[in-house]
């Protein structure tokens, strides 16, 4: 099992149920029990005196399924970028040597996407809607221009902090190389950046975001939401965190709780090895140079 | 070497028939010979290994030495014996047939160095398998020296579930098949349990081959002594394997326990405790808390209570958590009254997840409808019981792949 999958976990429930993995693997065919030779005395009829020995092969009992056990036991399993308790969606999974992957994963710094949805109207201590509420506001004056001009206000001063996090000098050759193939982002760890936001829904007072987002946790995209709920003079808490995208792995390779088994798994690695090791490749390919580069420099 | 052992050997029966002849006074002097004999000190420089050298001499004394002080003793029994007998020839022909003997034990005793030659028939007698291990983790390690383990497995119990049970495994190494396992054996067959059964059974319950079957014999004869039918003790022994190994007051205890607390009669007990065994063999305090829960925390009535725990009986045996968040869920979300989860009590038994998911598919098609008096009405059991396919098709009227793309918007 050497590779990385990634699985649909529903909000709330942090279930680790490897357990069908595992029979699943033990129920595969076993090794055949090894032979052992024995010798076996047999008496000759005649005189009943002379003895002769006899090679015969017999299955080890020592291999014996109830002796031995179940041959697979334990499985080594990473996880990949958090997902809290309370958010959902596509959660990276590496199995067996994909554990290995995972910190080439981290460290190929790709951006995910979110969906949040949020309330207006209402403020909370955690900036959830199962928190302590604070303040209620009213959301009237809220329109979806105005909504918009936030986004875009948030958009750029991220774009700022992107350029300066990916430590690059803008009038070089090499940074037009990068971003015209789109790979302008920080290598090493930086505060959580934005690179876009978008208005799928506005419904006062629901409304729902799309945020492409890197080095982020949850909570702060729900702190997010918080800030846009203030910069509009209302209040706004988050009802929902979903992520849609984890790198290359969109919702539509992800498995579902019920799925998890060991054909489907399967299938699944085989489908998305090729599309992982490419996009390692390309990640990590121009960071190579870059270090090279640095080290140059010391 | 070689020659060496040789030579003592001889040396030794030599000493030894001259033991025989010679008066009891000689024998001290030729002990001191031989321990002379024995520890030459150009020997030590002959062997190049002084380490391996030592541990024969002594293995030797031990062996050797033993024997021979044991030759003495006995021969000198003979000849205490002989004196009080008055003819003197019969003593000799005695005491000449004890030595015979005696030479041909202090020859079987010897052991064979490596480098001797031996006949093709002693050497079909030699045995080359590894002793077994002193100690173990595993009982993996006995299976090829015990007899009573290998027809364990044969049986079907699997060792490897076994060896994990604290002193199990210790216990199991020490049993006889013949001795100890059978007479338990025969009782559970005698109770009624298939060949089948039994392997599967000293798999959940290894001690039991510990117990007195007249214990066990008691205990069944007061299951019997409060009506419980024979078909109905090997059910609740196979599904319960520890009930056997509870004493007769505590069983009585239980039933007196679950018919006075639920007040039930005395055929609807039977019937409670034959559905699940466990309550008898299991804690007290997680059921005690469990009435509890259902009488203060989630309001039932006494009656609803009784009938939830009739038709189900492991509602009484759930975690207290996973209870009211069940009920947490079906009552204040779904909005279900304490009369339908009445009606229907395995729904406390479902998973929490899976109603979830399915309640809120149904919302979002506009379905999520649980009242009886209304059209279009879904009933718990369809809820929870039918398999996902199913339930597209017949309740929810979806595609089931509809119903996946729905779960992964959750």
């Amino acid at each position: 099992m050497p590779e990385k999958r990634r699985w649909y976990r529903s909000g709330g429930e942090g279930e680790k149920s490897w357990s069908s993995l595992l029979l699943g693997l033990n129920s595969l065919k076993c090794p055949q029990p090894r032979q052992q030779i024995r010798f076996q005395r047999t008496v000759s009829e005649e005189d009943g005196k002379d003895l002769t020995l006899t090679v015969n092969k017999v299955p080890m009992l020592v291999d014996h399924p109830l002796v031995s056990g179940p041959i697979f036991t334990h499985l080594k399993v990473g996880a990949g970028h958090r997902l809290d308790t309370h958010s959902s969606g596509v959660f990276l999974l590496g199995v067996g040597h994909g554990t290995k992957m995972l910190t080439d994963w981290y460290n190929a710094h790709l951006t995910r996407t979110y969906t949040v949805n949020g309330v207006f109207g209402k403020a909370t201590d955690d900036f959830s809607d199962r928190g302590k509420l604070i303040e209620k506001t009213t959301f009237d004056h809220i329109t979806q221009e105005k909504l918009e001009r936030i986004i875009s206000v948030i958009q750029g001063s991220h774009h700022k902090a992107l350029l300066q996090c990916a430590n690059l000098d803008l009038k070089t050759q090499e940074a037009y190389e990068l971003a015209v193939k789109g790979l302008i982002r920080p290598m090493e760890k930086s505060p959580p950046l934005i690179t876009a936001v978008q208005c799928l829904r506005f419904a006062p007072p629901e409304f729902q975001l799309e945020i492409h987002c890197l080095h982020e946790t949850q909570q702060y995209l729900r702190k997010i939401v918080h800030e846009i709920g203030l910069e509009l003079k209302s209040s706004a808490v988050c009802t929902q965190v979903r992520r849609v995208r984890d790198g290359v792995f969109v919702l539509e390779d992800a498995l579902l709780r019920t799925q998890w088994t060991l054909p489907n798994i399967q299938r699944a690695i085989l489908q998305s090895k090729q599309k992982v090791d490419a996009e390692l490749q390309n990640s990590l390919a121009h960071l190579k140079p870059r270090a090279d580069y640095k080290r140059g420099w010391i | 070497m070689a020659l060496w052992t040789r030579q003592l050997s001889r040396y030794c029966l030599l000493l030894n028939a001259y033991n025989t002849m010679k008066s009891s006074e000689l024998r001290k002097q030729s002990i001191k010979t031989w321990r002379c004999f024995l520890e030459p000190p150009d020997l030590q420089q002959l062997c190049p290994n002084r380490y391996f050298c030592q541990m024969l001499l002594k293995n030797f004394r031990i062996l050797h030495l033993d024997n021979h002080m044991l030759f003495c003793s006995s021969s000198s029994g003979t000849s205490q014996t002989s004196l009080s007998f008055t003819d003197k020839p019969k003593t000799e022909i005695v005491s000449s047939l004890d030595t015979d003997v005696l030479l041909q034990d202090l020859e079987d005793e010897l052991p064979l160095s490596a480098l001797e030659e031996i006949s093709e028939n002693e050497a079909l007698q030699i045995k080359a398998a590894p002793p077994p291990p002193l100690e173990s983790f595993s009982l993996r390690d006995y299976i090829d020296h015990s007899e009573t383990l290998r027809k364990l497995v044969l049986l079907g119990v699997d060792l490897s579930r076994v060896e994990k049970r604290p002193n199990a495994g210790q216990l199991l190494v020490k049993l006889d098949f013949e001795n100890d396992i059978k007479k338990i054996l025969l009782f559970l067959k005698d109770i009624g349990l298939e060949d089948t059964q039994l392997g599967a059974f000293l798999t959940k319950n290894p001690y039991i081959l510990n117990e007195e079957v007249e214990d066990l014999k008691t205990r069944v004869n007061y299951l019997i002594s409060k009506k419980f039918t024979k078909e109905a003790i090997t059910q609740m022994v196979f599904r319960a394997p520890y009930l056997l190994l509870f004493s007769v007051e505590r069983l009585d205890n239980r039933l007196g326990y679950f018919q006075n607390e639920l007040g039930l009669n005395p055929r609807k007990t039977r019937n409670l405790v034959i559905r699940l065994p466990r309550l008898l063999t299991g804690k007290l305090e997680p059921i005690k808390e469990n009435l509890k829960v259902y009488e203060l925390e989630l309001g039932f009535s006494k009656n609803e209570i009784r009938h939830i725990a009739h038709t189900v009986p492991k509602n009484l045996s759930t975690s207290k958590i996973k209870l009211t968040q069940m009920f947490d869920y079906l009552h204040n979300v779904m909005g279900i009254p304490h009369k339908l989860m009445v009606l229907f009590p395995q729904i406390f038994n479902a998973k929490l997840l899976r109603i979830k998911e399915r309640h809120l598919f149904l919302k979002f098609l506009g379905r999520a409808q649980y009242d009886p008096g209304q059209p279009s009405y879904i009933s718990l059991e369809k809820l929870v019981v039918l398999p996902d396919d199913v339930f597209c098709a017949d309740v929810a009227k979806a595609e089931v792949k509809d119903f996946e793309k729905f779960l992964k918007t959750l």
